[in-house]
């Protein structure tokens, strides 16, 4: 049994030096003071300043907050209506429905990405040259859904955990159906909205391949700005861009831990 | 469904504005912006460029012909192959790993499980980007094998062996970069569905098989194996899915001898600019898709 307790940690520190060592390795040389970054050369900051700098790419970070941001917003309504709908009521087809809403997360990135590339170029025709932040549209609208489906899920697992007989005694107590919806549903589903919209987010701000297909030269997301600069040149400042999304993606995925527990954001993060 | 959300579940005829108004604005949405854009390269498939700007849908099957050329054949092939090596080597790495999550102290198994979750959690492009570093034939690797190298080298020229001098191992722009890189990203899909079926198992079964004198090597055989089984048909689905389709992993870390599936729909759709024709291979991948899909789904009900 000793010997066998010793083997399983020793197993778990190899899946964890190669899960996490490149990723260390990323966020050391971004402080390290070369260009041929390989060996140590000293702590420096400068190109986190070079990053700061660069305009494209300062431009492409906002880019991808505004989408992420306007995607939130509505995948949580579409979503949360969704789950409500699949969870009160009762009616031939509502397997059909629940498949339907969970595909685009089964469907694969790739035939998603040129989908929405035909979609936007032949049968909505976006306008690219429209104000900023209306020429992100295309990008955000695609965004809005594959995450609605992720919210959707959550969601509607946090309401099968609903005590339905809190509802039936508040009932019986008078409560009006808002009354109970405002302070016995919304209560128990906040942590789901959180956690569901913190996901959302994320799977904006990290989308790259349906980004690719939708993006235009004026239309560039962070992901989209680091995948050009990582394809034609390999120079520190990408650690220093790809240091920060990974430390603004963690802090997220921390939030989301803290306020749902890890259970319901696993299972979330399967699409189970 | 359980007894506590039938109580809730009522008929639309109750309540049917209620009913309208939760299910119109989603339902609208997946049909507009999924089931349309989803549609479209079905279409598309049967048609030709007709000109660089128009194409015209004719009903003709030349795209799908095309697929079946040896060339695409064998790109779809090695897709599959690299798919099936990187869901196999999950597998074999990932079930330690859940089976070491599933018999640890409780109180460190949330600590364990983040663990495996955080890096599937960063971005995909930054996750591969780091990979490019260690695997490049002056990455860390490299590097780190040619200080070994050295370090043994010098002992056995004193014994008489001359080795030869070190040559960095060329694993960029190969399929071996590829399936370390799918195997990086996807280890978390196949670890997750592995580990729930290991903590729902009954351990009182394993005390008994040890009780009544089965060895160690017995009771992960016929008992721990046949009782994960379930997590293993999940996994093993949620890996083979998305690497059949990735296209970052070996637009990145393989080289134009190392394509997949995913990369040469890109190209139809950018360089080459052939639409019908990307558009075809493209639904060929929505296909195997659903394949993969529809057999969980048969397992899952013949289980249940």
């Amino acid at each position: 049994m000793r010997a066998a307790r010793l083997v399983s940690a020793l197993w778990l520190v190899v899946v964890a030096v190669f899960l996490y060592a490149p990723l260390a390795v990323l966020v050391a040389f971004s402080f390290n003071d070369s260009r041929r970054d390989i060996v140590w050369r000293g702590f420096t900051l400068k190109y986190y300043a070079q990053a700061l700098g660069d305009a494209d790419l300062i431009a492409a970070f906002v880019n991808s907050l505004t989408i992420a941001l306007a995607s939130t917003l509505a995948s949580l309504i579409l979503g949360t209506l969704a789950a409500f709908w699949l969870w009160r009521f009762r009616f031939k087809g509502r397997a059909v429905a629940e498949a339907a809403l969970a595909l685009p997360i089964a469907a694969p990135e790739i035939c998603m990405g040129v989908a929405m590339m035909m979609f936007f170029g032949r049968v909505l025709p976006w306008p690219a040259e429209a104000p900023w932040p209306l020429n992100l549209g295309a990008i955000a609208l695609s965004h809005i859904t594959f995450a609605f489906s992720f919210v959707a899920v959550v969601v509607r697992a946090r309401l099968g955990s609903f005590d339905s007989d809190l509802e039936a005694v508040a009932r019986d107590l008078g409560a009006t159906t808002w009354r109970v919806f405002r302070e016995i549903l919304m209560p128990h589903l906040t942590p789901a909205l959180v956690a569901g919209g913190l996901l959302a987010f994320t799977l904006s701000l990290d989308d790259f391949v349906i980004t690719f297909f939708t993006s235009g030269p004026d239309t560039v997301t962070f992901p989209v700005k680091v995948y050009s600069m990582v394809r034609f040149a390999v120079s520190p400042e990408i650690n220093a861009a790809s240091t920060v999304l990974m430390a603004l993606t963690l802090l997220l995925t921390a939030l989301a831990l803290r306020v749902q527990g890890a259970s319901a954001r696993l299972v979330g993060a399967v699409g189970a | 469904m359980s007894a506590a959300e039938s109580f809730v579940a009522e008929s639309p005829a109750r309540r049917p504005r209620l009913f309208v108004a939760l299910g119109l604005p989603p339902m609208a949405w997946l049909a507009v912006f999924f089931l349309v854009p989803m549609a479209l390269p079905s279409a598309l498939s049967f048609g030709q460029n007709v000109t660089l700007t128009r194409i015209a849908v004719t009903g003709s099957l030349a795209n799908y012909a095309h697929t079946l050329q040896p060339l695409y054949l064998r790109i779809l092939a090695k897709s599959l192959a690299i798919a099936a090596a990187t869901t196999l080597v999950c597998v074999l790495a990932g079930f330690p790993t859940a089976l070491a999550i599933a018999f640890a102290p409780a109180r460190r198994k949330p600590w364990l499980l983040a663990l495996i979750m955080l890096p599937f959690w960063t971005n995909l492009l930054v996750r591969t980007f780091a990979l490019m570093a260690v695997l490049r034939p002056e990455g860390y690797l490299n590097k780190g094998l040619g200080v070994l190298w050295r370090l043994i080298r010098a002992p056995a020229a004193a014994l008489g062996f001359a080795a030869p001098p070190f040559h960095p191992l060329a694993l960029m722009n190969t399929d071996v970069a590829v399936l370390i890189g799918l195997v990086y990203v996807n280890l978390p899909f196949m670890v997750l569905p592995l580990y729930a079926a290991l903590e729902r198992m009954d351990r009182g079964l394993i005390e008994a098989a040890q009780d009544l004198g089965a060895p160690a090597p017995r009771v992960f055989a016929r008992v721990i194996l046949p009782l994960a089984m379930p997590g293993v048909a999940s996994g093993v689905i949620l890996t083979l899915i998305p690497a059949l389709g990735s296209y970052l992993t070996p637009d990145l870390l393989g080289g134009p001898s190392s394509l997949m599936i995913a990369n040469v729909i890109e190209r139809q759709f950018h360089a080459a600019d052939d639409w019908p024709f990307g558009a075809a291979l493209s639904f060929v991948l929505i296909l195997l898709t659903f394949v993969a899909l529809a057999a969980r789904g048969a397992m899952q009900s013949r289980r249940s």
